[in-house]
């Protein structure tokens, strides 16, 4: 009787449901390691169906370590289902699936999926109407938000918070954290900030450091929205209203992107 | 009705999380509400020797979770103010040896008999640091104005928004009004512009500090030092009182001591 009672509750906590980005697997609230058992337990029953597929697992509010994601990675393995993406609220949770070069967003699947192709890091920052996340929170200490498209945040990124995008970052306040466009090797992504002070701003493969404490301080109090962006093999900052003898080449930067959009999409 | 309970914690250790719970938890009670101080800082226990109680512990928090006595024995009644309460942590265990679920079941017992429940939570962002804002209805995170201090309080104010415990409220301790004035502190503004949470409560570097915890006496009880009249305005705060942030900043000199000055140098 009392191990019926366990399996009806296990059961209720993992679901597995097809999508049109293919199997997610929902695991709701509970014990870890029950949860585990319960999915195993499901898998277990229709070996045939998952065998050789690839899930994506959502995990809701739920924080997870990157050990306990390779856990759940092990145990798909052993049914021959590869896990691809993670989907949670939880940014512990995000951060820890990027750092395991999982997916975090089933947009860009949806997109390769209407597209019917594999699309590479320079068309999709080119695409209008591509990928990006939208965060309206101060990211603190600690967090990361990491995308394969473009990240936009309304609020603060502070010191010690990471951000890593596929494609380009925008910060709508003060950005003093760790920021990585273009981390998928696309020198055409930029960063721009109301106040761009970050401790570390890398662009594909280049890096450039803040100027110090000092320098920042002072600097913080005349400042002007920047953005940033590769231009002759380095990083540089530039106010967003003057952007003088840059301007053209920039523009005509844009121009040439915007001329990739039409011959991508028509 | 039942208790508010109040969460204090730092992230970083040392900043006064325990002097904080001491003195708010007697200023509370000595404006005449039942308050119950609990020590969450299992195998560190601190807050018994602050509030002057460590000989008077014979059962404590882990005692009363594994059931080996009753919550009320724990409780140890302090003989200089009515209507304070503590229970102190076990030295000789570690955070695991309770859960978040045993601080919420404890803090339920204790709801309908106080007005407050303070939990001193321990350093960290580990198992003490979640077992103690679990029962939380509101959380005070304290911090000095050090670079490192506002980096750690950032981080759990984050981790608290990912919990849903939020908004979390500021107390910032250790101030030296003089340093601030040089430029060579940062100010409560610059603190604000990093964590941008409600201000609680700014409390000045006072001496009278180390004497009051080193004897066991809160400095509330004395009420005679600018640290003591700070934590008594933080709790008025807690009870829905309106009170002014205290003005720290030391007045100008008169243009009578200017001359005073003046005819000493000479």
């Amino acid at each position: 009787m009392q191990h019926s009672a366990v399996e009806t509750i296990s059961k209720a906590q993992v679901s597995i449901k097809g999508t049109s980005d293919g199997l997610v697997i929902h695991l709701g609230a509970g014990e870890w390691n029950a949860l585990l058992v319960a999915l195993a337990e499901k898998l277990d029953r229709t070996p045939s169906f998952f065998r050789g597929g690839r899930v994506a697992l959502n995990v809701g509010p739920r924080q997870l370590t990157a050990s306990e994601l390779e856990t759940i990675g092990t145990l798909l393995s052993k049914f021959q289902v590869s896990l691809w993406a993670v989907l949670s609220d939880s940014v512990e949770t995000q951060q820890a699936a990027a750092e395991m070069g999982l997916e975090t967003s089933l947009a860009l699947s949806r997109m390769e999926h209407l597209l019917g192709e594999k699309l590479d890091g320079r068309e999709r920052v080119i695409a209008d109407g591509e990928p990006a996340i939208l965060v309206r929170r101060i990211v603190r200490s600690g967090q990361s938000v990491c995308h394969t498209g473009h990240v936009i945040i309304i609020g603060d990124v502070n010191p010690g918070a990471e951000i890593v995008a596929g494609g380009d970052i925008v910060v709508w306040g003060r950005l003093r954290g760790n920021v990585h466009a273009g981390s998928n090797g696309n020198e055409r992504a930029v960063v721009c900030a109301l106040v761009l002070a970050p401790m570390l701003l890398r662009i594909a493969g280049y890096v450039a450091r803040s100027p110090g404490r000092e320098d920042s301080e002072a600097y913080e109090q005349s400042v002007v929205p920047e953005i940033a962006f590769v231009y002759n093999g380095q990083i540089v900052a530039e106010p967003w209203r003057a952007m003088d003898g840059l301007y053209t080449d920039w523009r005509a930067d844009l121009l040439r992107r915007a001329a990739n959009t039409l011959s991508t999409w028509f | 009705m039942g208790a508010t309970v109040i969460t204090i914690t730092s992230g970083k250790g040392g900043v006064g999380k325990t002097t904080a719970t001491a003195n708010l938890s007697a200023a509370l009670a000595m404006k005449g509400k039942k308050v119950v101080a609990i020590d969450a800082d299992i195998g560190l226990r601190n807050l018994d020797v602050v509030m002057g109680l460590e000989n008077r512990i014979v059962y404590d928090l882990v005692n009363v979770v594994e059931g080996s006595c009753r919550l009320r024995q724990a409780l140890i009644k302090d003989k200089r103010i009515e209507n304070l309460y503590m229970i102190p942590a076990a030295q000789s265990r570690d955070k695991s040896a309770i859960r978040p679920q045993d601080m919420i079941d404890v803090c339920d017992q204790l709801r309908p008999e106080f007005d407050f429940i303070l939990i001193d939570s321990p350093a960290g962002i580990e198992q003490g640091f979640r077992n103690a804002i679990a029962p939380a209805d509101r959380i005070c995170i304290i911090t000095t104005p050090e670079v490192s201090a506002v980096r750690d309080a950032d981080r759990v104010v984050g981790l608290i928004e990912a919990e849903g415990k939020g908004p979390a409220l500021l107390i910032l301790n250790r101030l030296r009004p003089r340093m601030v004035q040089r430029g060579d502190m940062l100010d409560t503004a610059d603190v604000l512009d990093v964590l941008a949470i409600d201000l609680l409560g700014i409390v000045p570097e006072d001496e009278a500090i180390i004497v009051s915890t080193n004897r066991g006496i809160p400095v509330v009880m004395e009420n005679t030092s600018r640290a003591a009249q700070a934590f008594c305005n933080i709790a008025a705060r807690l009870m829905g009182e309106d009170v002014p942030i205290m003005e720290l900043e030391e007045p100008s000199p008169s243009w009578l001591s200017k001359i005073a000055n003046l005819v000493r140098r000479h």
